[in-house]
């Protein structure tokens, strides 16, 4: 009968554990042994390699411009998503009239297809598009947002971050109605004012979802590449080149296998550092995890 | 249907996997790598087993991309001249008196005369735009060598060794180009898009090929050879070629179909779509039947000239890295407060490390 169950058990995650080992385990073993080879994909003919794909990352006159850009472009994310988010929580959070509305609103980028909104904020944001229209009505001359090298960067932001901002809005504001509300009012009692109180109880309170809603963007932000691909192609001058789009320009495009999956493994690196380092920060700063 | 923006990675992928297709559509940037990786089988045994192939017609500028040691490892398949198409309509209402095949008889067919026209286009007729190079949006560079021929520039040496983006006769193909788009306005800007064929521009620099769009007759137009620069005319083709993947499951097959596809009567059906590559099939009579859309004038000046006098666009053996890093390097460029020497120089330190290879 034991022996039955386990059986049944095994059967159940079959499906599962099947796809991951070959969909996700296999690649990334792949990946690290590629990463250790040199690789002409149309001959077919591998030479080991050593080290030598990662030292070409020293070389390689474009990585420091990827590592800035890479840099800038996930604090830039991660710092706007997560104070809009929260910033939309807390104002939705009061008891306003119409605010189920606005929630809706908001959230309702998160389920538009990702290349179908990245494609009309590509028209919206070409020298001739939408909102250079509407800035021209107002009598602003815009800039030619996906050509200048920081309003570049800037424009894959702010796209990335109204396409997301809903979710953590959402978790944000769960997180807001689990703040139990006699401590806010023993707190108002005392004579703490709205700041005081966020600061010191609000916050403290949803610190688990904020840390949760943190690992999820910080992640999420290393691997934006339909948005990149789309809207500027890595350019202008590399200037929104990020780590993941430059392993796809490597690998698919320059042919590059050996090289494109040396890039690879660094960003899993630094993911896995990344999601590592704050989950044991977590203990400085999430209160009240059991 | 693969994009072609991803044709090649696509083939490439296939190829890597061992599951490759039997035969394949090559682009002309490619061919080097294609070639010389022995990817490709050689083709020379199946054609001239074949009765009455005659390989030997096969013109030598169309064969040159796609031959190692003296054999032929594509067929190529079309050999589509670049030429440029205008809109009589538009350079009408923009108060053109001359145009270009009337410049092109005058012997003044330069880009000049087609710059001072397509600013004309872009500033009287509202909402239009001048002279649109097509494909190019500012990403695809090679498409600028239809330009910087005339001034007797190149990318790089004839060997591929050595960058020549930094050489005067680029820095003078560019700065015109430069003036061109910021100063007088006679290309549309970066981010900004117009179509010949919906009527947008008033001129365009494509490959002949593309003509077929223009079947539903949307405004009046002509064709003239690519306008000659400062170091005299120099025209420009694009190519495809067709070859057998060596790794196929059905090479041998493949290789006679294509023997068949490719022979003498087939060729001359084809022509219709493709420019062909036999000598025989390179006359304007015979592509005025299957070409109703071009006067024969035209087919002599634009395809069976352009054949014969021009050369292919930017092949080299490591194109794909050429094109992220060429394109990369440029981007300083379209702006308007650039320095022109200093972003071809910057091409050039970008590029040296590849050629050098």
């Amino acid at each position: 009968m034991r022996r039955n169950d386990a059986l049944i058990g095994w059967l159940f995650i079959a499906p599962q554990v099947l796809g991951f080992a070959a969909f996700v385990l296999w690649p990334l073993i792949s990946v690290f042994w590629n990463s250790f080879y040199r690789t002409n994909l149309l001959s077919g003919i591998s030479t080991f390699a050593g080290v030598g794909n990662y030292q070409q990352l020293v070389t390689d006159p474009v990585s420091p411009t990827v590592a800035r850009v890479t840099f800038f472009f996930c604090i830039g994310l991660v710092v706007l998503n997560l104070g809009l988010a929260m910033l939309l929580a807390v104002l939705l959070n009061q008891r306003l009239r119409g605010a189920a509305v606005f929630r809706t609103v908001f959230f309702s980028p998160v389920v538009v297809s990702l290349v179908a909104w990245t494609i009309v904020w590509n028209f919206l944001l070409q020298d001739n598009g939408g909102i250079n229209s509407l800035l021209h009505v107002v009598g602003v001359d815009g800039p030619n947002w996906l050509r200048g090298d920081t309003t570049a960067l800037v424009s894959v932001i702010v796209v990335q971050v109204i396409k997301n901002v809903g979710l953590n809005m959402v978790l944000f504001l769960a997180a807001l109605r689990g703040v139990p509300r006699p401590l806010l009012e023993a707190a108002e009692i005392d004579g703490a004012g709205p700041w005081r109180r966020f600061r010191s109880i609000v916050f403290p309170m949803i610190s688990p979802t904020t840390l949760l809603a943190a690992i999820v963007t910080v992640s999420g932000s290393l691997q934006v590449f339909a948005q990149i691909q789309i809207l500027t192609g890595g350019g202008p001058a590399d200037s929104t080149n990020v780590l993941v789009y430059y392993f796809y320009q490597q690998a698919f495009q320059n042919h590059d296998f050996g090289y494109g999956s040396a890039l690879a493994v660094v960003l899993f690196l630094i993911i896995l550092a990344l999601t590592l380092a704050q989950w044991r920060l977590r203990r400085r700063w999430v209160f009240h995890e059991s | 249907m693969i994009p072609v923006d991803g044709y090649t990675t696509a083939l490439t992928t296939q190829v890597a996997s061992s599951n490759p297709p039997d035969l394949a559509w090559v682009l002309e940037r490619d061919a080097p790598d294609f070639v010389s990786s022995g990817a490709l089988a050689d083709l020379t045994p199946t054609f001239k087993a074949t009765n009455g192939y005659d390989l030997g017609e096969l013109t030598p500028t169309a064969k040159k991309l796609w031959q190692k040691d003296g054999d032929l490892y594509a067929y190529p398949f079309s050999t589509s001249p670049f030429g440029l198409f205008y809109n009589k309509d538009l350079l009408a209402r923009a108060g053109v008196t001359e145009d270009p095949s009337q410049l092109l008889a005058a012997g003044q067919w330069t880009w000049q005369h087609a710059e001072q026209m397509a600013a004309q286009v872009a500033a009287r007729v509202s909402g239009k735009s001048g002279l649109v190079l097509r494909d190019w949006e500012y990403k695809t560079w090679t498409v600028l060598g239809t330009l910087w021929g005339g001034f007797g520039a190149n990318g790089w040496s004839a060997d591929g060794k050595t960058c020549e983006f930094a050489s005067p006769q680029m820095v003078a193909a560019m700065t015109f180009l430069h003036n061109a788009i910021f100063t007088d306005k006679a290309l549309p800007g970066p981010g900004t898009t117009a179509d010949f064929f919906a009527g947008d521009s008033g001129l365009t620099v494509t490959q002949i090929s593309r003509a077929s769009l223009l079947k539903s007759k949307p405004f009046a137009w002509g064709v003239v050879p690519l306008p000659a620069g400062p170091a005299g005319d120099a025209q420009v083709f694009g190519q495809a070629g067709i070859g057998v993947l060596a790794k196929g499951k059905h090479a041998q097959q493949a290789a006679d179909f294509l023997a068949f596809f490719s022979d003498k009567a087939n060729s001359a059906k084809l022509a219709q779509y493709f420019p062909p590559a036999r000598t025989s099939l390179i006359n304007a009579a015979d592509l005025a039947k299957v070409n109703p859309l071009f006067t024969p004038g035209q087919l002599q000046q634009v395809v069976v000239d352009g054949i014969r006098t021009g050369t292919v666009l930017a092949p080299h053996t490591n194109s794909a890295k050429l094109q992220t890093l060429v394109q990369s390097a440029l981007d300083p460029l379209w702006k308007a407060d650039a320095n022109v020497s200093s972003v071809l120089a910057g091409v050039c330190r970008a590029i040296d490390p590849v050629l050098g290879q």
